[in-house]
């Protein structure tokens, strides 16, 4: 039997315009053998849910520069528990304050990254989390 | 499983994304999920789109599935990109053009990664459309790249194959693209708002005069769109649904559903007898013990393959002469 792939949505809510960051992240997670669903700009709360579930991805991560992350995460993290995705990780990246990072762990909100970080760092953070919470429900009989 | 089927049968989405996932990591199992929710064949209409890279596919998907919805059709789509040799890993990237179809419920995508199957389709493409037809989708689309080597695959899969080619695969339509010239039931020459869409389309005649076609009754008919304007969709649509009823009729159809269903029970029981040979029945500890001898000229890869064969009883077909003669020789 082959092994289970990490899946990862990567993609970038809200308007602000370039996905630069997003692709070299969604590169880097490629490379590390991860299968990685790349959305794109402008992506709504809504349709980021939405993909996450049909793709059954195990995180999902997301870049954030607008400065709307008070908003659009608490949004991201709501939907997902409405739709019972409570094996799914909530990340991301972007230019965030340290009381903002704390405030949204407390939510529920994964590891934040900051703009810089290593590649190497996320990739290591998302093998170990997905480790961490061992095989998804129902794919082990 | 039993809680998956049930919530899979009540029409769960989480449930079948979930069990999308378990068939394509081939967790223990999944056959018994594909057996549980095997429908009877044929109630999804299955369409493949292939073509070159950046031709437009998943462009023309997403005007083609809006077009099925407003005629009250579920759509599915799979949509296949190629993993990585090298890292396993894949960037899975179609979801970008089909971002109006995220939010409907009559419409449900999925990104595969080859995960090491070549031409076109991933290795679960096929498990995974059945359990798409299985959940009631009335059609399921496969997005496949394909560059006109190994196309071959995208056929088996799909009732209706459509190939999209650009005014800039002009000059390749003779030579290389020679695979998907072959497998076409339908042409697009999409990005047909770019110089060049007449000279392809006339050469794409003129070739296509010269080929001979598996099926002598269908002659593959040639539509222009501009897949970002959604112009040409409905003609797309037309087309397609002349060759399914051109299939319906010439009894085609039935004819690759049936071929479909022989070649999963090959492949099936291939997969059984691989593993009873290698695992069950001990032939990969054979095997490995063998080799020294071979490197030592006291075996043969031939001889040793006789010996694995024997040793689950299977003495019928063997390359070798009976030991006997041999030892006599
Ligand atoms: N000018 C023009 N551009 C188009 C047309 N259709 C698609 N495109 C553009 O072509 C690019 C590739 O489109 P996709 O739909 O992603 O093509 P694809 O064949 O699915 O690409 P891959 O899946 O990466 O092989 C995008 O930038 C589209 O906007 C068209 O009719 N005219
Ligand atoms: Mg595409």
């Amino acid at each position: 039997m082959t092994e289970q792939k990490i899946r990862v949505l990567v993609g970038k809510p809200g308007l602000d315009g370039h996905d630069r960051g997003a692709k070299v992240v969604a590169a880097a997670l490629r490379d590390a053998g991860m299968e990685v669903v790349y959305t794109g700009l402008h992506q709504t709360p809504e349709g980021i849910v939405e993909t996450a579930l049909q793709e059954d991805v195990d995180v999902i991560a997301l870049s954030i520069l607008s400065g709307a992350h008070m908003t659009l995460l608490p949004r991201v993290l709501e939907l997902m528990q409405e739709a019972e995705m409570n094996d799914v990780l909530l990340t991301g990246g972007g230019i965030i304050s340290k009381d903002d990072m704390q405030a949204l762990a407390e939510m529920g909100v994964g590891q934040l990254f900051g703009p810089g970080t290593a590649t190497g760092e996320i990739v290591e953070y998302i093998e170990n989390w997905v480790n961490d919470r061992g095989a998804k429900v129902g794919t082990t009989s | 499983m039993a809680g998956l089927l049930e919530r899979f049968v009540r029409g769960d989405r989480r449930a079948l994304a979930r069990a999308l996932t378990w068939i394509e990591d081939q967790q223990p199992g999944f056959e018994q999920l594909l057996h549980a929710t095997h429908a009877g064949l044929g109630r999804a209409f299955r369409v493949g789109v292939t073509g070159p890279p950046g031709a437009g596919k998943s462009t023309l998907t997403e005007k083609f599935v809006l077009l099925c919805r407003r005629r009250d059709q579920k759509v599915a789509v799979l949509a296949v990109d190629p993993s990585s040799p090298f890292t396993g890993g894949a960037l899975l990237g179609d979801r970008i053009r089909m971002q109006d179809l995220t939010l409907d419920d009559g419409v449900f995508i999925r990104s595969m990664a080859s995960r090491g199957r070549l031409g076109g389709l991933a290795t679960t493409s096929l498990e995974a459309a059945d359990l798409l037809e299985a959940f009631g989708f009335d059609v399921v689309v496969h997005e496949t790249v394909g560059v006109g080597q190994t196309e071959r695959d995208i056929v088996s899969a799909a009732d209706t194959t459509v190939v999209v080619l650009v005014p800039e695969s002009g000059d390749a339509v003779q030579t290389m693209k020679a695979g998907l010239m072959e497998i076409a039931d339908v042409f697009v020459v999409n990005k047909a708002d770019r110089p060049g869409a007449e000279n392809l389309e006339r050469a794409l005649t003129a070739t296509l005069g010269l080929k001979p076609r598996a099926d002598r009754e269908w002659n593959p008919p040639i539509v222009r769109t501009v897949a970002v304007e959604g112009e040409g969709i409905e003609e797309l649509a037309a087309a397609i649904d002349a060759h399914r009823t051109h299939c319906h009729k010439s009894g085609v159809l039935i004819a690759k559903q049936r071929a479909r269903s022989a070649e999963r029970v090959r492949d099936l029981v291939a997969r059984r007898v691989d593993a009873h040979v290698w695992q069950e029945s001990g032939g990969e500890k054979m095997l490995e013990r063998a080799l020294d001898r071979i490197r030592d000229g006291d075996a043969t890869p031939y001889s040793v393959a006789d010996e694995i064969v024997a040793a689950i009883g299977f003495d019928s077909g063997l390359v070798l002469p009976g030991k006997e003669q041999r030892e006599g020789a």
